[in-house]
């Protein structure tokens, strides 16, 4: 017999789990999806109608008027995230990694801990304490003479979104803080201390040794935060219902795909109109996730210890 | 197959593995899961005692999910044989659709009248398919101890409910109106779809908004929603953000005088009242004017078409469309009337007063939920915004309604026409 490299078998055995897996709980659907984005219903079945689906989606006077609205209250809840959420995630991770701090334990468990709190309950929770009838909110800014502050802000048009996107970051600053918080443990000691040596220290050092260090992690986290709060929809679903109120202020592409999808009230679902828009969300969150990676990822300057 | 495993997986859950095989298990699907120990307790055991052989267990789901939990059990075949049917086009489309069998053959339709069957039939009436149970009258709830102390007294006209209004806002103890727009369709169903009718004239605006001789921009249409526009000024503080059970609680406490809602209350609040509770119709525009209520066919059972046991399930909806049904469920869940022809004897004061109104006003259904809800726009979830943004003031009644016309007219032919 000829002497060939021999069939690795073992490499396709250890791979078919996953590929498996995979393929029939992410694959298929993701493109069943897409298919069913191309089909309409018609009288006792369903036609094909290729892109008519999307037309009606940003053609429609309606149709777009409420897919731009709900791309640009997600726009702002992102927004939101990036500029409080993150920042904080990081100013928490640097104070917790500081030697001085006594009981970083508890403070890091204390944080972290609404993340893995369920949406109903910090919706519900929250609702509870802004209410204006029974919350504390009211109550304790009064205690501080400010009860003038209050504001039915779930409520109101011009704060609902942003009262939202802030509960989501109470929820999710713990993410950040803690890979944050891994990364700057990874840093090794001796470049700290090199950093000392030539007289680097306190918020400088943070700013010129440990940020640049961190930038990779602050990359991954904010990738993750785009592809989290395009994907949002529980939160408002449990704090304001499917229409997303006051006056759809807060509607997000999750909410506007819910609605459309599965109908509401006496709106009967419609599953074609409803893929369209699931695919728009796809490729919305795949071109943002493509910028990250052959923008900035590959401009990211790694370090090697 | 797949439909035999989930009843014989369904029934050996219920029945714990005994009796099967003897008797015939029924299933009711539906949304009322308040109604469960009323079911389980009263209308289920009078229905075994009289049928022996057949057993029925309700089986409800949460209010918000029944439609898209009820779809997805009868596409794979698992629903129960005896489905609970939402008025108009969501139970019109599981008959179209082959999902709800034909009733129009049972002996008990004769016990109701067209109106009472109009909400689940076909567009032409020619097929009944599902039996009516019981409607929901609108109206306004008051606080009769707090209206005693302040002597007032139940408004008839529009001036009148607003001078009580100011009344009570000038006494200051209590909150004039209990309301809210957090889940907006309180602000639609409780209050457009509440005094509307005293402007459209009930079912003449209903019917002429139908067939596309009325707009929804003409003056009676308009007209509710500029009422509307005033009551913000008798709300609580921070009503925007104010969610329906919290109107309820701020109700029952006693911390708010008037209530805008339905009869379908009744039941819930009367063992949680400290204080007597009265209710009144909703204001006419001029004193001596037609009163229009509100009288809106709202439930009714029908049959899975694919269920195993079509005889038996037809048996219970004989009994179910019966006088004795009627009176049985109308006296254990006052505030839902029942749509029997035959007069039945009620019990709840309270429930009596909002039926007696039945007699001197011109009963109509809510005006969205026949065919002008079909399409895209849908009319009804628009008005919930609609009456939403009216009552914040973050919309002109003229802006509203104008809205609304142009999403109405731009998918329903008869209001293209004009």
């Amino acid at each position: 017999m000829a002497k060939g490299r021999p069939i690795r078998w073992h490499i396709a055995v250890f791979l078919a789990p996953a590929v498996l897996v995979y393929s029939a709980i992410m694959i298929l659907p993701l493109f069943s999806t897409l298919n069913l984005s191309l089909f309409t219903r018609t009288e006792g079945g369903t036609a094909f109608v290729g892109l008519d689906n999307f037309r009606t989606l940003f053609g429609d006077p309606r149709w777009s008027a409420a897919f731009w609205n709900a791309l640009g209250n997600n726009l702002w809840f992102f927004a939101v995230h990036m500029l409080v959420q993150n920042p904080i995630g990081i100013l928490l991770a640097a104070l917790l990694s500081s030697p001085r701090l006594r009981f970083s334990a508890f403070y890091r468990t204390a944080i972290f801990i609404p993340t893995i709190l369920s949406f109903v309950v910090v919706g519900f929770i929250w609702k509870l304490i802004l209410s204006p009838l029974w919350g504390i909110a009211p109550n304790m800014l009064d205690m501080v003479g400010l009860k003038s502050l209050f504001a039915p802000w779930l409520g109101k048009e011009e704060y609902a979104l942003t009262t939202l996107a802030l509960i989501s970051v109470w929820q999710f600053v713990g993410i950040p803080m803690m890979l944050i918080y891994a990364a700057l443990l990874s840093i090794p000691d001796d470049i700290i201390e090199a950093a000392e040596m030539d007289g680097i220290t306190g918020w400088s050092q943070f700013w010129r040794i440990k940020l640049p260090l961190i930038l990779p992690a602050i990359g991954i986290i904010s990738i993750l935060t785009f592809v989290g709060n395009f994907n949002a929809f529980d939160l408002i679903y449990v704090s304001q219902g499917a229409l997303a109120g006051p006056n759809f202020a807060t509607d997000i592409l999750g909410t506007f795909l819910y609605r459309t999808f599965f109908g509401f009230q006496l709106q009967l679902g419609d599953p074609h109109m409803g893929a369209a828009i699931a695919t728009a969300m796809f490729a919305i969150i795949l071109v943002g996730v493509c910028i990250y990676l052959f923008l900035i990822q590959t401009r990211l300057r790694r370090y090697q210890f | 197959m797949k439909k035999t495993l989930g009843t014989a997986l369904l029934a050996g859950t219920m029945l714990g593995g005994t009796a099967w095989g003897q008797d015939v298990t029924l299933t009711i699907e539906s949304w009322r899961n308040d109604d469960i120990t009323i079911w389980q307790d009263t209308l289920i055991p009078a229905f075994e005692a009289a049928n022996p052989g057949i057993k029925v267990v309700f089986s409800p789901s949460a209010p918000a999910d029944y439609n898209a939990v009820l779809n997805s059990k009868l596409d794979a075949g698992s629903a129960g044989d005896l489905i609970t049917c939402r008025p108009f086009d969501a139970s019109l489309e599981l008959y179209n659709k082959g999902q709800l069998a034909d009733l129009t053959s049972l002996a008990s339709m004769a016990n109701f009248s067209d109106v009472a069957k109009s909400a689940w039939q076909t567009d032409d009436g020619a097929a009944t398919f599902c039996v009516p149970m019981a409607s929901v009258i609108h109206g306004f709830l008051y606080n009769a101890d707090a209206f005693e102390e302040l002597g007032l007294t139940p408004p008839a006209t529009e001036e009148e409910f607003f001078a009580v209004l100011d009344k009570i806002k000038e006494d200051g103890t209590y909150v004039p109106m209990a309301m809210g727009t957090q889940d907006q369709w309180e602000a639609a169903t409780m209050g457009y779809q509440n005094i509307g009718p005293n402007y459209w004239k009930g079912e003449e605006g209903r019917k002429a908004l139908i067939d596309g001789t009325q707009k929804l921009t003409d003056e009676p249409w308009v007209a509710p929603f500029v009422q509307l526009a005033k009551w913000k000024d008798y709300l609580g503080d921070g009503f925007e953000a104010q969610t329906y059970p919290d109107s309820q609680n701020l109700f029952t406490l006693g911390r708010a005088a008037i209530y805008p809602t339905g009869s379908w209350e009744i039941g819930v609040f009367n063992p949680q009242v400290s204080f007597t509770m009265g209710a009144f119709p909703p204001p006419v525009p001029n004193a001596g004017d037609t009163c229009y209520i509100s009288d809106h066919t709202d439930i009714a059972l029908g049959m899975n078409a694919k269920t195993a046991h079509p005889e038996e399930t037809k048996t219970f909806l004989e009994w179910v469309g019966s006088p004795e049904f009627a009176t049985l469920y109308a006296n254990a869940l006052p505030g839902f009337f029942s749509l029997n022809s035959t007069a039945v004897e009620m019990e709840d004061p309270l429930a009596k007063e909002f039926v007696s109104w039945r007699e001197k006003c011109e009963p109509t259904i809510r005006s969205t939920y026949q065919i002008l809800s079909r399409g895209t726009p849908n009319l009804e979830n628009e008005t919930w915004n609609a009456s939403a943004n009216v009552i914040r003031g973050s919309e002109t009644p003229e802006d509203a309604a104008k809205r609304l016309q142009e999403g109405l007219a731009s998918w329903y032919e008869p209001q293209q026409a004009q």
